[in-house]
């Protein structure tokens, strides 16, 4: 534990605010990912609730100064509780004219343009196919408050007692823009300074030069006169307790390992390397000490079969994979769900159909994972609402699958997976058991039934090594009881009803749906996945302006909490917002003949809270109009 | 400790066998459960995964533990469960179209990870539970139903394949050569890492006879030469005829007209994979065909070994994992 809360004296003025949202922004290698988690974790340590966005292209390094090549990342910091990275800017940090021409758009009316000024030159424009210096326009110069810094001569000269080459030397310069950013914002460089400290311990220059960097930055925001006020955003008011930043993927390792350890067994972990769901793997190989194995497979299908074997075995077994992964393991997950083994299937959605947009976010899966299989075979799908959520939800997962002894589709995506936000560090002790048990040889003469069924429907998970309970299992159909098998008619529908109604009856032990505002009224949002965020502001937002609305946020998307139907009819209008073209929507109507309204947008990009706020708006002043004629 | 002395009907499941009658399959069942008591190894630490195909119903009819999973993925079901569950002794049952045609991928990286599984590749040239379609083992020419106009594919060896992936233990015998499959099956459980055996086996009713040259008594002496460790390359009736190494290329030679000294000599443990892929080239009917053990390396890390030695030792240096210490590592903040 460290106190940050403490930035450094400035003499100047200071303006409490009581949020930030900031976007870095430059070429995919000037470290603007970087320079965005520092922001993030430093907002964090001084009590900011904060909430992220990096925004990056899916090829590594694109074509420097080009519009394609801009990385970007937007946090927003505040002091009071946030569920979004922010819609408009407050301030923008351009570090090229490709950077400044592809953001500008969502800089508030009025709002702080940093720009790196030794980035804006001819070579540049013609990168950024401009015909000029984009900073020079008027109406740039009348709409924000724009200031123009020299970052990488002003780098050069700080580094330039550690002999450092120009190329070298001028890779620090993020780091004077991040002191800058850190001087106008009041924020502590202590964080920073040690994480510097930390990752360059062997190469001393570079580690000195990018400190010496960082301070002259915040130096220079302390002595220009270009600026005459700084800001300070104070500590945010949130429940008790010891808080980490967490990014959504993490916190989805972290709850497997978690799981792992409540249900008393190692985790097996197959994957085959897919953006967004990488991480996973990149973190969960880190805690091999935890009984964590993972195997980097040769596609996506040994992954998901390997994790079959894994399940077979006893272990428990996990894969990940985003959208075309995950419809490469259909086939296997329809075994897995003949086989009625626990499982867990993690998919990262991004944007599709086919390779899509791989590092943008989408919720376009939620279909595929209700039918994209052969066959009826229906799983239990669950959706975290935020990254810290990723946790809880992976727990809740791995619960499922053994009580009913059936694969848990999780569906995350690249808005949570790689967004962050401050977790509440959960007491392990506070983690209730999963109870994995595992039949032994009787002394009885019974016979062993491998298909046969507890209260929940679940068969018994007997493992190989087991004496005496030798069965076998296959994806042909298998007889109730024995498990041999069967090609009998009224058999097969008595299974296929079976395997339903085992998902089915999860409904009864899930939590119900619980609703921000009435139960009752005029309109009901209704949303699931990464997009909780934006929906609970605008709706707050709705309220708050005297509108009859209120918020459902899905989490159990297979089966559906017992009392949505109820929920959905108490409501003279259901609106549905979904990063995809109207999939939960297709949903609820089906199931309950709903006449529910979707709120639709597929362009790789989260929602606005403003657009939501907007067309709920629309839809509740209708509705208002309606009844007052 | 005592283990109870079991017999080859105790390896037999309860489920009636549904392979055509006269099929090449029940052969290989038969010296599995045969094998498997001399073996000495628990049933129920014994398991059988298969992919799809005529031979993949293969675990039903053991009475062990058993999966019959997906078209070619056997060997990926293997490697979770081996991976996991090291004690077990794992057996992967795939054929021609299986292992080599939807499966190929999987064949290959089971093989060149060296998982410590035993591949039993049914190979009998032909699509069979499809009811007779070519598959990529099928000779050229081959009429099937899917190549009324002949197999136009060059066909895939199992064994070529193998060795290209630096399997550590690739070897061949054949349904018929009963006592032959008995010993190849148990030197393949004996070796520690991943084990293939192709074994030819004839489809009665699709592709009937397609390997009589091997598998018949009165043709095969001239037609496969027996590979033993060590041992010159002699074949024929009358062990009339042998193998020699001219420059890069195996040739016949008779016996009688050259020293012993000059046949090639077997060496299954040559870790250089060069002249037992000569061997696995030896193609009916210019050449005869080798069965047995074509190599055979030990003390290769297995994947299995691998994996759970890189557990231990991760917990020996970090100790166990404390996920409240995990939970608390790095920046932290506390809110009252």
């Amino acid at each position: 534990m460290i106190d940050t809360s403490t930035p450094p004296a400035t003499s100047k003025t200071v303006e409490t605010v009581s949020g930030i949202t900031v976007r870095l922004c430059g070429d995919s290698g000037d470290g603007m990912q970087l320079l965005g988690t520092q922001l993030t974790n430093t907002s964090a340590l001084a009590g900011n609730d904060v909430a992220t966005f990096p925004d990056f292209p899916a090829e590594i390094r694109a074509p420097r100064g080009t519009r394609a090549g801009v990385s970007g990342f937007q946090v927003q910091f505040a002091s009071q509780e946030i569920f979004t990275p922010g819609d408009t800017l407050d301030a923008l940090v351009v570090m090229n004219p490709a950077a400044m021409v592809t953001n500008i758009g969502d800089l508030r009316k009025g709002g702080i343009l940093i720009a790196n000024e030794d980035g804006f030159n001819e070579k540049e424009y013609k990168l950024a196919k401009v015909e000029s210096n984009p900073l020079d326009a008027d109406v740039i110069e009348q709409s924000y408050r724009v200031v123009r810094v020299s970052m990488t001569k002003m780098t050069r000269d700080a580094v330039s007692e550690f002999g450092l080459s120009t190329k070298f030397a001028d890779r620090c310069k993020n780091f004077f823009a991040m002191g800058l950013v850190y001087w106008l914002f009041g924020r502590s460089l202590d964080p920073t300074l040690r994480f510097i400290e930390e990752k360059f311990s062997k190469k001393p220059d570079i580690m000195n030069a990018n400190m010496a960097a960082l301070r002259a930055g915040w130096a220079y925001g302390e002595t220009t006169e270009v600026f005459g006020e700084s800001y300070q955003v104070e500590a945010a008011k949130l429940e008790p307790g010891t808080y980490r930043n967490i990014m959504g993927n993490q916190a989805l390792a972290w709850g497997l390992i978690a799981a792992s350890q409540v249900s008393g067994k190692d985790l097996f972990y197959g994957t085959y390397p897919i953006t967004p769901a990488s991480d996973i793997l990149h973190e969960l190989t880190k805690y091999k000490n935890f009984g964590v194995r993972t195997f980097q497979a040769e596609d996506e299908i040994a992954a998901v079969c390997a994790t079959i074997g894994a399940a077979f075995g006893g272990t428990m077994a996990v894969t990940a994979s985003s959208g075309p992964g995950i419809a490469l393991k259909g086939e296997a997950m329809g075994l897995g769900v003949m086989l009625e083994l626990p499982m867990i299937i993690v998919n990262v959605q991004r944007g599709g159909p086919s390779t899509g947009l791989p590092t943008k976010t989408e919720q376009s899966d939620l279909l595929q994972a209700m039918f994209g299989r052969n066959g009826e075979a229906p799983m239990p799908i669950l959706a975290p609402r935020s990254p810290g959520d990723c946790f809880a939800m992976a727990v809740e997962a791995w619960r499922i699958a053994t009580e009913c002894m059936v694969p848990v589709m999780l569906l995350s995506d690249g808005y949570i997976a790689n967004g962050s936000e401050p977790w509440k560090i959960p007491d392990m002790k506070d983690l209730p058991e999963i109870k994995c048990s595992h039949p032994a040889a009787s002394d009885s003469d019974e016979t062993f039934l491998p298909y046969g069924r507890n209260e929940n429907l679940a068969r018994p998970w007997a493992i190989p090594g087991t004496p005496e309970l030798m069965h076998r299992v296959g994806g042909l159909e298998k007889e109730d009881g024995t498990g041999n098998v069967s090609y009998d008619p009224d058999n097969h529908q008595h299974m296929v009803d079976t395997r339903a109604a085992k998902v089915a009856k999860i409904a009864e032990r899930i939590p119900e749906q619980d609703v921000f505002g009435a139960t009752s009224g005029d309109v009901l949002v209704v949303s699931w996945g990464g997009t909780y965020g934006a929906c609970l502001t605008a709706v707050a937002k709705c309220r708050d302006a005297g509108h009859d609305v209120s918020h459902a946020h899905i989490r159990y998307m297979n089966p559906l909490p017992s009392n949505i139907g109820t929920l959905l009819r108490s409501f003279r209008t259901v609106l549905v917002p979904e990063l995809n073209a109207g999939q939960l929507r297709m949903l609820l109507r089906a199931e309950y003949l709903v006449d529910c309204v979707g709120i639709n947008k597929v362009q790789g990009k989260p929602f606005a809270v403003t657009e939501l706020v907007d067309a709920i708006t629309h839809h509740a002043t209708t509705l208002r109009q309606t009844k007052a004629g | 400790m005592n283990l109870p002395v079991l017999k080859a009907a105790d390896f037999a499941s309860d489920q009636d066998v549904r392979w055509c009658p006269g099929c090449g399959d029940y052969s290989i069942l038969a010296q599995m459960k045969k094998v498997l008591p001399e073996l000495g190894f628990p049933r129920e630490k014994t398991v059988f995964i298969s992919g799809i195909g005529c031979s993949s119903r293969f675990p039903y009819y053991m009475n062990t533990y058993g999966m019959h999973s997906i078209h070619g993925r056997a060997p990926t079901f293997a490697t979770g469960l081996k991976s996991t569950r090291p004690e077990l002794m794992v057996w992967v049952i795939t054929g021609d179209g299986d292992a080599l045609s939807i499966g190929g991928n999987h064949f290959i990286h089971c093989l060149r990870r060296n998982l410590d599984v035993n591949i039993v590749l049914f190979n009998n040239r032909i699509y069979g539970l499809t009811k007779g379609q070519y598959s990529p083992t099928s000779v050229e020419g081959q009429i099937t139903k899917s190549t009324p106009m002949g197999a136009i594919d060059h066909p895939l060896s199992p064994l070529s394949v193998a060795l290209a992936a630096e399997a550590t233990f690739v070897a061949r015998s054949i349904d018929a050569h009963v006592k032959h499959l008995g010993e190849t099956l148990k030197a393949a459980a004996a070796h520690k890492g991943t084990s293939l055996v192709e074994v030819y086996q004839n489809c009665n009713v699709f592709n009937d006879g397609a390997m009589a040259y091997a598998q018949e008594r009165k043709q095969r002496a001239d037609n496969i030469v027996e590979l033993e460790h060590g041992k010159p390359l002699i074949f024929g009736a009358k062990g009339e005829k042998g193998i020699r190494l001219t420059g890069n290329h195996l040739e016949i030679v008779n016996t009688e007209d050259v020293p012993s000294d000059d046949l090639l000599i077997h060496d299954a443990h040559d870790p250089n994979p060069a002249i037992q892929m000569m061997l696995a080239r030896m193609r009916y009917p210019e050449m005869p065909e080798p069965i047995g053990v074509l190599r055979c390396v030990e003390g290769v890390a297995t994947y299995n070994d691998q994996i759970n030695e890189q557990v231990t030792a991760a917990k020996a240096k970090k100790g166990e994992g404390d996920l409240m210490a995990l939970f608390n590592s790095g920046d932290t903040w506390q809110v009252a």
